[in-house]
């Protein structure tokens, strides 16, 4: 016969015969739990998708060649002059292309990193979108579509289109949604677009490219880096830009280092560009708990009550276990065991609570001009946060049923005995 | 053999002005002796049966039970000895009243933990047969008589076939008729059993049917 059970089974029928306030402690712990699930699940699902706008749009490392005046000028190169305050007025960039030089080699050295998960190509060039007699500013650029997908999530801002579109069709272009709506081009119109050096070139409406800042889509347009190269009239091995993504976002610094050094180009990493967006994730996720953990406290107080009470109504079975050879061990384990069975109950109904109200949230219209392949709201399954809630909730009632247990421990059975 | 013994017993309650509640008490059990302390109300007869029954362990002197000396003994050690060696009937019935009278009968056992549960199932309905009650053995130990409340505490007091018997006062709260009812039973038990049976009261008429009477006064024994 085994002494758990034992006490399991006094627990059991302490807890079954008080079923009215067993119920409301384990719903203190149901609506704790619960509130904490939604919580979590639907601030990890914004905060995720937050994150993924900055994180999945923009490269790890992003390699180009920035036009800009040397700093070495030739007055630096005079040694008896390096101790004064050399001014030189009207600095200007020297006359060069905007193109990454030797383009193909390194874009072979980076992709045999075995840090790097993929390397993206890219054409940039300002043009003109021509439409009738007026012309709007804009920029397109070339790129490899299906890639830009896989890696940098690029058809979630495709309107009315795929990715598929622009790969396979050489003169295709994805427009921005503002410049379409300007000049009121529809899918399937044909837009003219004149480059720099004066060219014109139809391309064919396959699908809008929509990122929600309106100055972007006024301007922004996307085409196979084909095109982008025939549209320059260079040859395909123009670049103008180059994006990494790595497997550990953390190498981007020393990476980014190494890559400017070595091919002496301008090479930024994601944290530089985007310093700010750890800050607003972390004070996130810290209020999140900050709420949480107020919750499972008010419900471990309830629990803490009423074991307390309980304990109270039951010094004389207290007594009468102590005197037929129950230790004090066992008597705190029969009221322990209470507190962490009440805890696991309304820990497990929190967690469907939790579930059920996530997925009905998961259903709930959410549209928003930034993404506009969302259409309901973000809620994060992560099964993490569901252990984290079972063993909070068992944690808490532990602790919340342990000190009312020792008291229990501590009950002399002659004191009640005699007292009566 | 001496199934209890108590040697120099002192007992001090302590506060402002402390009271000596047990002075020097010097006495023994034979195993199947069936014996009764007699007293006044606060004599200390209480007391002693408390410290005897391993539940009081604030005292002085040694105290014996099979001749194994208990005292200073880990409060774990003293809870299997309550368990095993010690059976008790007090003046209050003392049931657990959710728990169902074969439910109360077989906990002792279920702790002790030495048979199966269908061995201690057994065990405790032949007890409840020789009380006469296991006709109620399902019902709530809050559904049933006084009387019958007694008999069911007696029957759990027997589920691990202890080495001796504690009563305090147990025929206290019953009418007479419900009280001879259990004075028969014990002295069953004592004849037939074999069994030490060392019973607390007041009640004149139930201690002259004793074997051997112990009257305290005082703290002290007067006459043994």
């Amino acid at each position: 016969m085994n002494w758990f059970l034992v006490i399991l089974t006094i627990s059991k029928t302490h807890l079954l015969s008080r079923i009215k306030q067993t119920m409301v402690a384990a719903l203190g712990v149901t609506f704790g739990i619960g509130a904490f699930i939604i919580l979590m699940s639907f601030m990890s699902g914004l905060n995720g998708l937050l994150d993924g706008l900055i994180l999945n749009r923009t490269p790890h490392i992003h390699i180009y060649n920035e036009i800009k005046p040397n700093t070495k000028q030739p007055i630096h190169f005079f040694d008896e002059l390096s101790a004064n305050l050399n001014v030189v007025h009207s600095i200007k960039p020297k006359q060069t292309q905007l193109k990454i030089h030797n383009a193909q080699p390194i874009l072979n050295y980076l992709k045999s990193d075995p840090k790097v998960k993929a390397v993206l190509p890219q054409v940039k060039s300002q043009v003109f979108y021509v439409a009738g007699s007026t012309e709007l500013n804009g920029v397109v650029t070339g790129i490899k579509a299906k890639d830009e997908s896989t890696f940098f999530n690029f058809n979630e801002y495709i309107v009315g289109g795929t990715p598929d579109n622009l790969e396979n069709n050489m003169n295709g272009i994805l427009l921005g949604i503002g410049a379409a709506k300007k000049m009121s081009l529809k899918i399937g119109d044909r837009v003219q677009l004149a480059t720099v050096k004066g060219e014109i070139i139809p391309l064919k409406i396959v699908g809008f490219f929509q990122s929600g800042l309106a100055e972007v889509d006024n301007v922004q347009s996307y085409v196979n880096i084909k095109t982008a190269q025939r549209l320059l009239g260079e040859s395909t091995s123009f670049l103008t830009d180059i994006n990494i993504k790595l497997f550990n976002i953390e190498d981007a610094i020393p990476m980014a280092k190494a890559i400017s050094k070595q091919f002496n180009l301008t090479a930024i990493d994601i944290n530089t560009a985007n310093a700010q967006f750890e800050t607003g994730t972390s004070v996130r996720n810290l209020i999140t708990y900050a709420v949480s953990i107020a919750l499972l406290i008010v419900a471990g107080f309830g629990i803490y009550n009423i074991l307390n009470m309980m304990i109270y109504e039951k010094m004389n079975d207290i007594a009468i276990l102590k005197a037929t050879g129950f230790s004090g061990f066992d008597v705190k384990l029969i009221f322990i065991s209470q507190a962490v069975i009440i805890g696991f109950v309304g820990g497990v109904f929190g967690l469907i609570l939790g579930y059920i109200v996530s997925t009905i949230i998961s259903y709930l219209p959410f549209e928003t001009e930034a993404l506009p392949t969302i259409k309901t709201f973000p809620v994060n399954f992560e099964i993490t946060y569901y252990i984290i809630g079972i063993v909070f909730a068992m944690v808490s009632t532990f602790i919340a049923g342990y000190l009312p247990a020792r008291k229990a421990q501590d009950i002399d059975p002659v004191e009640i005995i005699r007292g009566q | 053999m001496n199934v209890l013994e108590a040697k120099n017993i002192n007992k001090f309650f302590r506060g402002a002005v402390d009271f000596q509640a047990l002075k020097n008490i010097n006495f023994s059990i034979k195993k199947g002796e069936f014996t009764s302390i007699m007293g006044k109300s606060g004599c200390g007869k209480s007391t002693l049966l408390y410290i005897l029954s391993t539940m009081d362990t604030d005292y002085e002197g040694e105290l014996y039970i099979n001749e194994e000396k208990i005292t200073g003994k880990t409060s774990n050690e003293l809870a299997y000895i309550r368990n095993k060696h010690i059976g008790f009937v007090f003046q209050f019935h003392y049931l657990l009243p959710e728990f169902s009278i074969l439910e109360n009968v077989m906990l002792p056992a279920k702790k002790l933990g030495e048979k199966s549960l269908q061995e201690i199932e057994h065990d405790a309905i032949e007890k409840l047969k020789l009380l006469h009650i296991d006709d109620q053995a399902l019902k709530l130990a809050s559904q049933i008589s006084g009387g019958q409340k007694q008999r069911v505490a007696i029957a759990r007091a027997l589920i691990n076939n202890p080495t001796i018997i504690m009563g305090d006062e147990p025929t206290g709260n019953l009418d007479s008729h419900n009280a001879d009812n259990v004075f028969n039973i014990f002295e069953e038990l004592c004849h037939e059993q074999k069994l030490s049976l060392l019973i607390v009261t007041h009640d004149k008429e139930f201690a002259d049917k004793t074997d051997r009477i112990i009257e305290m006064g005082d703290g002290m024994i007067i006459r043994q």
